[in-house]
């Protein structure tokens, strides 16, 4: 089937995700769908399969305009997709959730179907038990079991949002195999990834988006420089960065290993010295927030430990394994989540209850005791806001603030004196002003000796300032490379998992 | 359309209208005059200083329920055990008192005890509740559901086995006390307890003073609205539900000991009297806020107490009131949900 799809333009609220994007994919192809988080690839996706609608723009199979109202109205026009987390019905057993999205019938025919299934299963060699229960599947199983769904119910375009990511590489080989097939049986496979490598052994052409734009095509030989230059665009001049001299370990991390939900870290090695800033850089879910939130206690790692400093254990530092988060917090570690709404703020509550669930009695400079003193709390709340710039009074709900606001406010709520902050996309969403002034902040607590680890998808942040940068890749880990020896060209070739063999030799200073 | 406080008030009173319309097209289908019916709530609830006092016999319970039921919802948790709580409360206040009943002590120190046990009993069965939520991953409204059975079931056992009065056990309860270990009725009435007016008047306030004025109170708002949050910014989430258990569990054994020492002087069979559910309803009308909870549950106890006349005077049963109540909560919670939509969508226009 030709897909084609014209001036396609997408808003959520002031941001563009998809703007006027046109690009066409012929039949009995795999095209390549590359771009960086937050580029736009997702959301184009979700339109084609009816998950979203585009404010404007045309949808056009076979030559033909069509309109898409629901995933269910997709794939009766013959569009499945293939989701980053596989949307499947994890108590149910196979044979039910296959049949599950089938239109019509009042009895669910599991015979007939279990048939089918095993037809289809037997084409693919896929070995999938029509009595297993799905959440005894692996992530690449749960997959072929949606993509037999999908084809099933008539799929003739297929859509896959990052299916490498979590599946091991038999199943990954296995899966490009099975594509490659389908796209020789005519069908047309849109493959969203940002790992290079997948879309130059499976793809017949790819084609980049960046900042919700189209910015170019390629077709067969790839060349990768050219590719990650869409992706990230050109590399900029960098502004003179300040230095400040590392001084003593504040964390250490020993071999570190740690399991995530679909990712494994193994063997981090990282000694984090005050003053300095730490870059995490990386796809998202390539490790990089894993490994952060096990520097706050957030979780724990399987081997291996984490050490802080805490002035009294002599140099090693104090071993935290087993520790808490708030074992962490009274070591002098902040946590500055992402989510800041769903992690790191109380909806609901006002500023000035953030200040005073953050500093308590002694931090207020009231008397101990049950109570509040609200006058010494307003007094608080609003040298804060001053102090940090905040557009908000002391009675506003975090939720009423801007997202530029909520990360101030999150700035706002750290103590003094603290060792090691921890922020993930410290300036994820913001304008320029915002960011400058966030960071402006951040290096000021590192003048006062704090050390700053943070984790970003923007390669001129981590560029900008890094004093060394952990390039994360489907949960391998650079050693620390100092980030003035690196350019953006090849923080992105090492994002998008190129050009980690010639990396041992020239690794830098642990 | 703007989030005001004139139409606050308007969709608040335009709720309680629908209710009262609700609640008259079922006395209507009953065949009965609603007219007289709410007359004769009314002459129920306030006709005399004898229900009026009986009023507030019912408020005690009710307000005490509501106070602690105010503290687990602000910290998220759904205290539906709180019947059960109420129950224990007063099988422990019974088991004191029968311990000490002839132990010849001042009868006031029999009573103080006997209510602290009360008040303890009613702390073990909620947080037995938090205990399954927390180390055991058993939702709190389940476990509170599954303790209530398991109360209701102890108490039955103990007055018809253990507790059962002298010759033939009894759906009336167990022997009532000696007069002399009744909690004091005052002057010229012949229910009301001075002292359990006061009992409660001091709960609300010190709820209300922890809940709006206290580090604690703050903490577990911000537990009962995002936990994770919480917990990044330093608060011992799973600590502070279970206090909120044990603190509900306070006030619920302490409506459970005012029932069996002011009230019936004795155990009986549906001791908790429906107070901790309808605490919850109360809880939910006022919107969890303290403030509002004392005259609420004013209210509430007056429709119970009032329809109490409508079997005798109207043949009506007196269900009538708990339709009142229900359909009131319903419809405030309804008029609240229809605001949030229509200003959800006023702001989207805009």
């Amino acid at each position: 089937m030709q897909v084609e799809l014209r001036g396609i333009t997408k808003c959520f609220g002031s941001l563009r995700a998809n703007d006027s994007i046109s690009l066409a994919v012929s039949p009995a192809s795999v095209m390549g769908i590359l771009g960086e988080n937050g580029a736009g690839k997702s959301t184009l996706m979700k339109i084609l399969s009816g998950f979203y609608s585009p404010d404007s723009g045309d949808i056009v199979l076979d030559g033909k305009k069509i309109t898409i109202s629901s995933p269910a109205d997709a794939i009766r026009q013959g569009i499945g997709m293939l989701h980053q987390d596989p949307l499947d019905f994890p108590p149910l057993r196979v044979i039910d959730d296959f049949i599950l999205g089938r239109k019509g019938g009042i009895l669910p025919g599991r015979k007939k179907a279990a048939r089918e299934f095993r037809e289809l299963a037997t084409r693919f060699d896929f070995a999938l038990d029509t009595e297993a229960y799905v959440d005894t599947l692996t992530v690449g199983e749960r997959q072929q079991l949606e993509i037999l769904r999908l084809l099933w119910l008539g799929a003739r375009v297929l859509i896959l949002d990052e299916p490498t990511t979590g599946i091991s590489l038999p199943q990954k080989e296995k899966l490009f195999a099975t594509l490659r097939k389908l796209a020789a049986e005519g069908m047309t496979v849109l493959f969203v990834s940002h790992k290079l490598e997948d879309v130059e052994a499976l793809c017949d052409a790819a084609c980049v988006l960046r900042q919700g734009k189209l910015v170019g095509t390629m077709k067969p030989p790839f060349q990768a420089r050219a590719l990650v230059e869409m992706m990230f665009g050109k590399e900029v001049e960098l502004a003179p960065r300040t230095h400040i001299e590392p001084g003593k370990n504040i964390l250490c991390a020993k071999g570190v290993c740690l399991d995530g939900i679909r990712i494994q870290i193994k063997g981090v090695d990282l000694e984090v010295r005050s003053g300095e800033v730490i870059g995490l850089a990386g796809m998202e879910g390539s490790g990089q927030a894993l490994f952060l939130g096990a520097c706050a206690g957030l979780s724990q790692p399987t081997d291996g430990c984490f050490c802080l400093d805490d002035g009294a254990s002599g140099p090693d530092g104090r071993n935290m394994t087993g520790r808490t988060h708030h074992d962490f917090k009274r070591n002098g570690v902040a946590y500055l989540p992402a989510a800041r709404l769903e992690e790191g703020l109380v909806p609901g509550l006002s500023l000035t209850e953030h200040f005073v669930l953050s500093e308590g009695p002694r931090g207020l400079g009231a008397r101990k005791g049950p109570f509040i003193d609200k006058k010494k709390a307003d007094a608080l709340a609003r040298e804060r806001i001053t102090t940090y710039n905040i557009k908000g009074r002391p009675d506003s709900t975090v939720e009423s603030l801007s997202g530029g606001n909520q990360q101030r406010a999150l700035l706002a709520l750290m103590r003094t004196p603290l060792n090691l902050v921890l922020v993930e996309h410290p300036t994820r969403g913001l304008d320029i002003e915002s960011t400058i002034y966030i960071w402006s902040k951040l290096k000021e607590r590192c003048s006062q000796g704090t050390a700053i680890v943070f984790i970003s998808s923007d390669l001129d942040e981590i560029l900008q300032y890094s004093d060394r940068v952990l390039v994360f890749y489907s949960g391998r880990v650079t050693p620390p490379l100092e980030a003035e020896s690196l350019s953006v060209e090849r923080l992105g070739r090492l994002i998008g998992g190129k050009g980690w063999d010639e990396l041992a030799p020239e690794a830098a200073h642990a | 359309m703007r989030d005001t406080k004139p139409t606050r008030a308007l969709f608040q009173t335009g709720s309680i209208v629908l209710a009262l319309l609700l609640a008259t097209v079922v006395l209507l289908l009953a065949k009965a005059d609603p007219i007289a019916a709410y007359k004769n709530i009314a002459l129920g609830a306030a006709g005399s200083w004898d229900v009026v006092a009986n009023v507030f016999v019912s408020w005690v319970p009710l307000l005490l329920a509501t106070s602690g039921l105010l503290v687990t919802f602000t910290v998220g948790l759904w205290n539906i055990g709180i019947e059960g709580q109420i129950t224990l409360g007063a099988v422990f206040t019974t088991w004191a008192m029968r311990l000490m009943q002839d132990s010849g002590w001042n009868p006031a120190i029999i009573i103080a005890l006997a209510v602290l046990a009360g008040m303890m009993g009613g702390a073990l069965w909620a947080m037995l509740a938090g205990a399954l939520k927390t180390f055991g991953g058993v939702n709190e409204i389940f476990g509170g559901l599954g303790l209530n059975f398991v109360a209701t079931a102890l108490n039955i056992w103990l007055i018809f086995g253990p507790w059962k009065r002298p010759g033939i056990a009894s759906m009336s309860g167990t022997l009532p006390f000696e007069r002399n270990l009744w909690m004091p009725i005052a002057e010229g009435s012949s229910r009301l307890t001075p002292a359990t007016l006061i009992l409660a008047i001091v709960g609300i306030l010190v709820v209300y003073a922890l809940l709006e004025g206290t580090y604690f109170g703050l903490k577990l708002k911000a537990v009962g609205k995002n936990p994770k949050s919480a917990y990044i910014l330093g608060i011992p989430t799973w600590q502070h539900m279970m206090t909120s258990f044990a603190i509900c569990g306070l006030f619920a054994g302490l409506a459970g000991a005012v029932q069996v020492t002011a009230v019936y002087h004795r155990l009986i069979p549906s001791i908790s009297s429906g107070y901790g559910y309808m605490g919850l309803m109360v809880a939910m009308l006022v919107g969890f806020r303290a403030s509002l909870a004392a005259p609420v549950a004013l209210f509430f106890a007056a429709l119970n107490v009032g329809s109490i006349q409508l079997p005798i005077v109207l043949k009506l049963d007196s269900s009538l009131a708990g339709v009142l109540q229900g359909t009131i909560v319903l419809f405030v919670i309804l008029g609240q949900g229809v605001r949030d939509r229509l200003l959800k969508k006023a702001k989207v226009g805009s």
